[in-house]
């Protein structure tokens, strides 16, 4: 096989590209809550999204793909504006920033398929953010003051300062430094000094950096003098080889842009104590303004522009700036503290990228490996090993073993619908603009684990019915206004795990169904009878039917052709099931209930006609012994059973399954009580309970279509196959509410 | 259980390799490419509500593996199922299927020239599903069109 291993480099650099893209989406949503005071403002979630396109734009240059580069490096330019604190956004603004990280997200799929050029409109894009710092610039002396220009630690975790200006005084004079209308380039008079305190902590050391290769980065910057502080260093018994004692001072001079020494210290900020000072000839004046917390005037070279880390004229080379660091870093920034845990957060998020098969093929080696455990334990039994004897306690402890594998194996297929309903935002933004209503994307349960295939397959599906949401289900902001509701309408996209699926709703609080209108239309086209009489439920259900279009005007954005339809067939097609709920005038809910295909599933183990069943745990909620007076018949073929005061229709698992013939009396038999997922009860009729246990789930409609009540199978310990049952399904199909209408559906799928 | 050498080629097109094996009484044979591995009997499990010839599900090192009751499905008296039966595991039609039979017989190679197309008269449902008969040493070998046997993807099973 041709190996190239570029390419592989390339290739892990679009999948990082992913997950910094993810990231960066994490951030501005973050941002827009924090926007909208739903949650405490924090100035790392900034640092977090600057930092994900500064990655990309560093690792995109590396591979020479200039437009990508391009439009990272100018949309790191404002990033950085806000980073630092010199621009304020709002609501719009948010807007902005959503859209330039679509956008970029579209200028790396574009080099990845190597595309050369800008997708459309990014120039557009980049002007439009460009501009949110113009309209800075225009109205500079406002927010000036704000910011305290001094002593700047250029420690990724500062947070802008909040409005009220910097409590350490100054407000004038700091002000002066500020750069004017210009905005985000510093003026440069005439070369700036710098001076640079880097103190390295022993984390710097541990993770491989080097201060001697940033220091001579520094140096590439303008002429440099450096001066190595060894004050800390204790005697050689106290001496620990392992611990930072060293910390370096670097002058610097020239035409030097502050955020090209910020970006020397890029991958270090969290690991080292960085101060980076201005001292500008100009600031002397400032001298007088506040004095300094404890007498370190012999130590600053020049005079400092910062009131806590003053000026004074004896350039004396070595200074402790630990000293003036330490009081000005909390009084400069009070809002850096509360950031400063977000770093350890983000390291414990370690993934490791495996390739698919792998798992798989692990996930069924582990699945031998507790066979064969089983039928080992069986041989030593056979064989007439006493129980407790060494062999018998080692089998034992074998077992326990495999038992941790495999659950862990298990895990490793189930990924969070997070990305998923990231991707969704980005259907909710474009889709809100192109039919021009305010919307948001509000999403709860981003963490709840689906296996990887049901995710890929449900992003079609998902993206269809976020867009009917949009387009169909929310008003325009003028009806809603109306309506006595606020202009912006909200989507909510939410997933959690429930009766053993995973249920998915998208739900808006638009209009809800116009249900005559449906009903029309319906008759109109043909699908129902004009006399035919509906609920509400019903009527409902009509928008599943292949063809149906309740949008008068045929929107460019859906009613392209594709209905709820192909939706349901495509849910179908995963084992799932879609419903669909709805209030007039209070909205719309959409809910999939999709199975949990290859997760692991907590199961009864039952015994029905001598097959062996598995019946997932979430559904079960009672078991009980059936005893003759508690069932009443209903019917020739129907009988109820009378638990806790109510009737609950009986199924016999071994008739329903075709196992056996209906049971003369129901009398011996074990009754487990199940609850779907609308809340409805069922009792089933089993021979007997073996155990609970976790199960393996391999999926079965691949090969035979879909089996009535029956949503997988699982392999037991003794090697078998077992069938896992869907007490859903299987109630449905017993009843025969919705089996007519499902099947051809199910089986396309 | 025999692992066949799945990446032995045919030698050359005209010559054709094929596994035989007995199906109360009669000879019938796979193209050996198609087969993946021979295994004993297991017991397997039914599958509700799907027709008579699908024997259920037996787990293959992992995977679900539908066997198939190869006589039921030519529309002869469905094969017994004890110790001396084995699964032949074939690949076909982009599907891993089981063919439960009587006894492997033997593993032929001879000349393609020498398949000759069935007779065009043949009544009974088996008809459909031989591509080719031969005689070897006098016996008449049926040469099995898999794609005809398995079951259609998804729509089969109602």
């Amino acid at each position: 096989m041709a190996h190239d291993p570029m390419a592989e480099i390339r290739a892990s650099f679009f999948v990082e590209c992913e997950e910094l893209l993810e990231s960066l989406q994490d951030a501005l949503s973050a941002m827009a809550n924090q926007l909208e005071g739903e949650s405490a403002r924090d100035g790392e979630t900034v640092n977090m999204a600057f930092r994900a396109v500064h990655s990309i734009k560093g690792g995109a240059g590396a591979f020479g793909l200039t437009a990508l580069v391009a439009f990272a490096h100018r949309f790191e330019t404002v990033m950085d504006e806000l980073r630092c604190g010199r621009l304020v956004i709002d609501h719009e603004a948010m807007k902005l920033f959503f859209q330039a990280a679509d956008m970029l997200a579209d200028h790396v799929r574009l080099a990845r398929d190597d595309a050369t050029g800008a997708p459309a409109g990014s120039e557009e894009m980049l002007l439009a953010i460009e501009a949110l710092m113009g309209e800075r610039a225009a109205e500079p002396e406002a927010e000036e003051v704000e910011f305290a220009p001094m002593g700047l630690t250029l420690d990724l975790e500062l947070d802008p300062p909040a409005p009220g200006g910097d409590p350490s005084g100054g407000t004038g004079p700091a002000g002066r430094n500020w750069p004017g209308p210009a905005g985000h380039n510093w003026p440069s008079p005439a070369g700036h000094n710098w001076t640079v305190s880097l103190r390295p902590t022993d984390a710097l050391y541990a993770c491989g950096n080097e201060p001697f290769h940033l220091l001579r980065a520094l140096a590439e910057l303008g002429r440099a003098s450096v001066t190595c502080d060894v004050s800390d260093l204790p005697d050689l018994d106290g001496l620990m080889p392992e611990s930072s004692y060293l910390h370096w001072i670097v002058h610097l001079t020239g035409e030097i842009d502050e955020s090209d020494i910020c970006g020397v210290f890029d991958f270090v900020d969290d690991v080292a104590d960085i101060t980076v000072t201005e001292t500008v000839a100009a600031a002397e004046a400032l001298s007088d303004v506040a004095p300094p917390p404890e007498p370190m005037a012999q130590a600053a070279p020049t005079p400092a522009a910062a009131p806590a880390a003053p000026m004074a004229t004896d350039p004396a080379p070595v200074i402790d700036l630990t000293a003036a660091a330490a009081p000005a870093q909390p009084a400069a920034h009070p809002a850096a503290q509360p950031a400063a845990p977000a770093a350890p957060a983000e390291a414990a998020a370690a993934t490791v990228r495996v390739d698919l098969h792998r798992i798989d093929r692990l996930v069924n080696l582990v699945g031998e490996l507790v066979i064969n455990q089983a039928m080992l334990a069986q041989s030593a039994a056979e064989a007439g090993l006493p129980p407790h004897s060494a062999v018998m306690n080692g089998l034992e402890a074998f077992m326990m073993l495999t038992r941790d594998i495999q659950d862990s194996v298990m895990m490793i297929r189930a990924q969070p619908v997070k990305p998923l309903f990231q991707r969704m935002a980005r259907i909710v933004r474009e889709a809100s603009a192109a039919v021009g209503k305010e919307v948001r994307l509000r999403s709860e349960g981003e963490g709840t684990e689906v296996d990887k295939t049901v995710i890929e397959r449900l992003a079609d599906p998902l993206t269809h019915m976020i867009r009917n949401a949009v387009d169909h289900g929310l008003e325009t902001p003028e009806t809603r206004r109306a309506a006595g509701k606020p202009g912006e309408g909200t989507i909510t996209l939410s997933a959690q795990h429930r009766s053993g699926r995973v249920v998915i709703e998208v739900a808006d609080d638009g209009a809800g169904i116009d249900r005559p209108r449906v009903r029309d239309i319906a008759i109109r086209k043909g699908l129902i009878a004009p006399d035919a009489a509906l609920s509400d439920a019903e009527i409902d259900t009509l928008l599943f039917l292949p063809g149906f279009s309740t949008a008068s005007q045929i929107s460019a954005l859906s009613g392209r052709g594709v209905g709820m339809d192909v939706v349901k067939q495509a849910i179908g097609g995963l084992g799932g099931r879609i419903a669909i709920t709805s209030e007039r005038g209070f909205g719309t809910r959409f809910s999939i209930s999709l199975p949990l295909t290859l997760a692991v599933l907590d199961g009864m183990v039952v015994r029905v006609a001598g097959e062996t069943l598995v019946i997932p745990l979430s559904s079960i909620v009672e078991t009980a012994a059936l005893s003759a007076e508690s069932i009443r018949s209903l019917g020739p073929e129907t009988s109820v059973v009378h638990i806790r005061g109510s009737f609950v229709p009986l199924f016999d698992l071994g008739a329903e399954l075709g196992y056996r013939g209906p049971r003369a009396s129901y009398e011996g038999g074990i009754v487990l009580l199940t609850a779907q997922e609308d809340g409805s009860r069922a009792a089933l009729v089993v021979d007997d309970i073996l155990e609970q246990r976790q199960v393996v789930i391999k999926g079965l409609q691949h090969s035979y279509g879909d089996i009535p009540g029956i949503a997988a199978a699982t392999i037991l310990g003794d090697g078998r196959i077992a069938l896992i049952l869907d007490p859903g399904d299987l109630v449905e199909s017993a009843t025969g509410r919705t089996r007519s209408a499902d099947t051809p559906l199910a089986l396309a799928g | 259980m025999t692992e066949t050498r799945s990446q032995s080629r045919s030698q050359s097109s005209a010559e054709v390799e094929l596994l035989s094996f007995r199906l109360a009484e009669q000879e019938f044979s796979v193209d050996i490419m198609s087969v993946r591995e021979i295994r004993g009997w297991t017991r397997a499990t039914p599958l509700p509500h799907s027709p008579p010839f699908m024997r259920g599900v037996i787990n293959l090192r992992g995977t679900v593996l539908p066997v198939i009751d190869l006589a039921s499905r030519l529309g002869m008296p469905a094969v017994a199922g004890d110790a001396r039966n084995v699964i032949i595991v074939v690949h076909a039609a982009g599907q891993s299927v089981g063919l439960l039979v009587d006894a492997v017989s033997d593993i032929l190679a001879l000349p393609r020239a020498e398949l000759q197309p069935p007779p065009d008269l043949a009544a009974d449902s088996a008809h459909g599903y031989v591509q080719a008969l031969t005689i070897v040493d006098g016996r008449m070998i049926r040469v099995l069109d898999l794609s005809a046997v398995l079951p259609p993807c998804h729509t089969e099973v109602a």
